[in-house]
């Protein structure tokens, strides 16, 4: 039964699977176990970087070819229910449409981009993905009557996950089972089904081809592969999962904009979270995730503290700013392509 | 075929992008007045020829090592940076500012100067300490190379803080120049000789020199040139310097150009410069300037007859030209 469930791809460490266990447990009782606002918003976000990180990995880690268009299909999916549910009001209906309607549009985009230049070379790709991205970001901020531009576009949700909203009365374990708590259980449960179908696809012969392509793309070709197909299919079903990441954002936050999803700093972040948990794992994506979200919120404070701590000495305080965490993120992920390519989790599984 | 048919075959392969350039160039002429168009054609013959600064050093770096150097902008970041450190108040060429074209473009050409030597040394140690050991594997030569490009822009933000910068434009090189009706930026005027004096200083370079001939031998083909007896990896440090040189130059023109540096203008601009060099085919300094004429052409003429269209009309011409040609216009003949 699990080995079905997780599709035969077991985590191969016992320091991995007991991490991975807290992490699942963690997210799953985490309205109870850590009550308050701001760690239900961290833990949501965690699921909902879990599935953006783990689809890139299938691009990058699985089949070897570097996008950085992924956070334009992420803001694709967020956007389209954002402008469906501004046009139709707060319905299911809504929902369900605006997240069709994004997924198609990635599925097309990522079609369209792969096969004109993923034909040619995978390095192509990356600086295609990179000019089409940044081309998303201008028009999400330009078009501001269909996007709301810079400022970006809140919008109401579907009463069921309003705040006010009670599925019972009084308390259940300590906390009032309201609108928030079913949105981060939506989240939680929808991104955790498209982890498992993830891990399901990496499993299957057609992730086996994807990783024969990584290893060695002529030989794929010459076993009677399509390499083009295969490589363009991987990155439309990425973008349709990204893109659904997206929409899971966009419910859980009721706002969009291009900060928050299109950015290039989140696309960096997502490349950082692959790279330190470990490429051509979708575990390594988990962990990825959660040490640098976890730093992101609470390091960034002791680094702020430290900074001040250190006051008058030229330089140094510069260096540790809070602002300045990403220099050292930067820093690691260089040593980490370098010394441990195969990321946190290869290192476990070394032991 | 015959050996006309061939011969002919050949002559339209090379030259029908040169015709597709003189279209873009001249097509706009029906609906624009011929004033307008001058001066639309100057800055986008302006724009191109700062891109092609940029871009050259990147084309080329690939075309040699087969390396994509994601944190080019890193570099031309640098020299952007340099350029308001050495012609702000206190800095050392502020003083020839404002006397007189001499003064300002003479302090100009130092700056470059300057950006030029230190993005060169920076160049090379990026090159020792980063990319040397990452030859040959492109997934994780764009990692580094983007880590690379993560930290250089934290660090320029440690150094110079993460607030925009000013750079005025010197004195004399503000305004308009007037050709009867047609007025013409001199600063554009400056970019474009400039740009041309690049383009042909490279051209020299490559085509008449000594190393010329290598470098294009090792674009063609590393084994042989290798089986020679010559050190291409050797070349390729000093092309990689060169290249990261160029950025530097280019930075400092294009932070005149727009007056303000951000921490982001490399990253920005880099944008442009990867179209640049997909439109002109890796690997290749002609299909690269080209490609840079090509896109600030494009830029300047749309962004007056449709703006709307604007903002995507570089990215339609790269879709347009892959549809055409896979490679670009004038791809490095290694596969």
């Amino acid at each position: 039964m699990l080995n079905w469930i997780i599709s035969g791809d077991h985590p191969r460490s016992r320091i991995l699977t007991i991490v991975l266990l807290v992490v699942l447990l963690g997210l799953a009782f985490a309205p109870f176990v850590f009550p308050g606002t701001r760690s239900l918003a961290v833990a949501a976000r965690i699921c909902v970087l879990i599935v953006l990180v783990a689809s890139y990995d299938i691009l990058l880690g699985y089949t070897g070819i570097v996008s950085f268009a992924h956070t334009m299909f992420f803001g694709i999916g967020a956007y389209g229910v954002a402008i469906s549910l501004n046009a139709l009001g707060p319905s299911w209906g809504a929902v369900g449409l605006g997240t069709v309607a994004g997924v198609l549009l990635s599925i097309v985009v990522a079609a369209v981009i792969g096969l004109l230049s993923l034909r040619v070379r995978a390095i192509f790709f990356s600086m295609i993905t990179l000019a089409v991205a940044s081309f998303f970001l201008i028009l999400a901020s330009q078009l501001s009557w269909l996007t709301g531009g810079e400022d970006g576009m809140s919008f109401s949700i579907p009463r069921l996950l309003s705040p006010a909203y009670r599925l019972v009365d009084g308390e259940v374990l300590g906390q009032k089972i309201n609108g928030r708590i079913i949105g981060y259980y939506l989240v939680f449960f929808v991104s955790l089904f498209l982890f498992l179908f993830m891990l399901r696809v990496v499993n299957s012969p057609f992730g086996r081809v994807l990783q024969a392509i990584r290893e060695n793309d002529f030989r794929a070709e010459a076993l009677g592969n399509r390499v083009v197909i295969y490589r363009t299919a991987a990155s439309c079903l990425v973008a349709a999962l990204a893109a659904l990441a997206g929409v899971l954002n966009a419910l859980w936050l009721r706002y969009t904009g291009p900060d928050a999803t299109l950015s290039f700093a989140i696309m960096l972040d997502v490349l950082l979270m692959v790279v330190i948990g470990g490429m051509g794992t979708l575990y390594g994506a988990v962990i990825g995730v959660v040490i640098l979200s976890l730093a992101q919120f609470y390091l960034q404070d002791l680094m702020g503290s430290a900074s001040e701590a250190l006051a008058g000495i030229p330089i140094l305080p510069e260096l540790i700013a809070a602002d300045r965490w990403m220099l050292w993120l930067g820093i690691l992920f260089v040593l980490s392509v370098y010394f441990f390519p195969s990321g946190i989790v290869g290192k476990l599984r070394e032991r | 075929m015959t050996a006309r048919a061939l011969k002919t075959a050949g002559l339209v392969e090379r030259h029908a992008p040169l015709a597709i350039a003189g279209l873009i160039l001249f097509l706009p002429l029906i609906a624009i007045d011929p004033g307008t168009w001058m001066v639309l054609a100057i800055a986008g013959l302006a724009m191109g020829m700062m891109i092609f600064l940029m871009a050259s050093g990147l084309t080329l770096v690939f075309g040699l090592m087969d390396v994509l150097n994601f944190a080019h902008g890193a570099f031309v970041a640098v020299g952007a940076y340099l350029a308001t450190g050495l012609l702000a108040p206190g800095g050392p060429f502020h003083d020839m500012l404002g006397i007189s074209l001499l003064g300002d473009v003479g302090a100009m050409l130092l700056s470059i100067l300057v950006a030029c030597v230190v993005a060169g040394i920076l160049g090379l140690a990026f090159e020792r300490i980063i990319v040397r050991r990452v030859y040959g594997a492109h997934l994780r030569q764009i990692l580094i190379t983007v880590g690379g490009l993560i930290v250089a822009e934290q660090l320029i933000t440690v150094i110079w803080g993460p607030d925009p910068i000013p750079l005025p434009k010197p004195e004399t090189l503000r305004g308009s120049i007037f050709f009867g009706d047609i007025a013409v930026e001199r600063y554009r005027l400056v970019a474009c000789v400039l740009g041309l004096v690049a383009y042909i200083g490279m051209h020299f370079a490559l085509n008449r020199t000594r190393i010329g001939l290598l470098v294009r031998a090792g674009v063609e083909n590393r084994e042989m040139v290798e089986a020679l007896g010559y050190k291409v990896r050797r070349l390729f440090v000093g092309v990689f310097v060169a290249g990261t040189a160029l950025a530097a130059s280019g930075g400092v023109m294009w932070a005149l150009y727009q007056e303000l540096v951000t921490v982001h203008i490399g990253a920005d601009v880099m944008i442009l410069v990867f179209i640049v060099v997909i439109i002109g085919g890796l690997g290749s300094v002609g299909g690269c300037f080209l490609g840079a004429l090509l896109v600030g052409l494009t830029a300047n003429f749309m962004g007056y007859l449709a703006p709307t269209l604007a903002l995507g009309s570089n990215i339609l011409l790269m879709v347009a030209v892959l549809l055409w040609r896979p490679r670009g216009l004038y791809p490095a003949t290694k596969n």
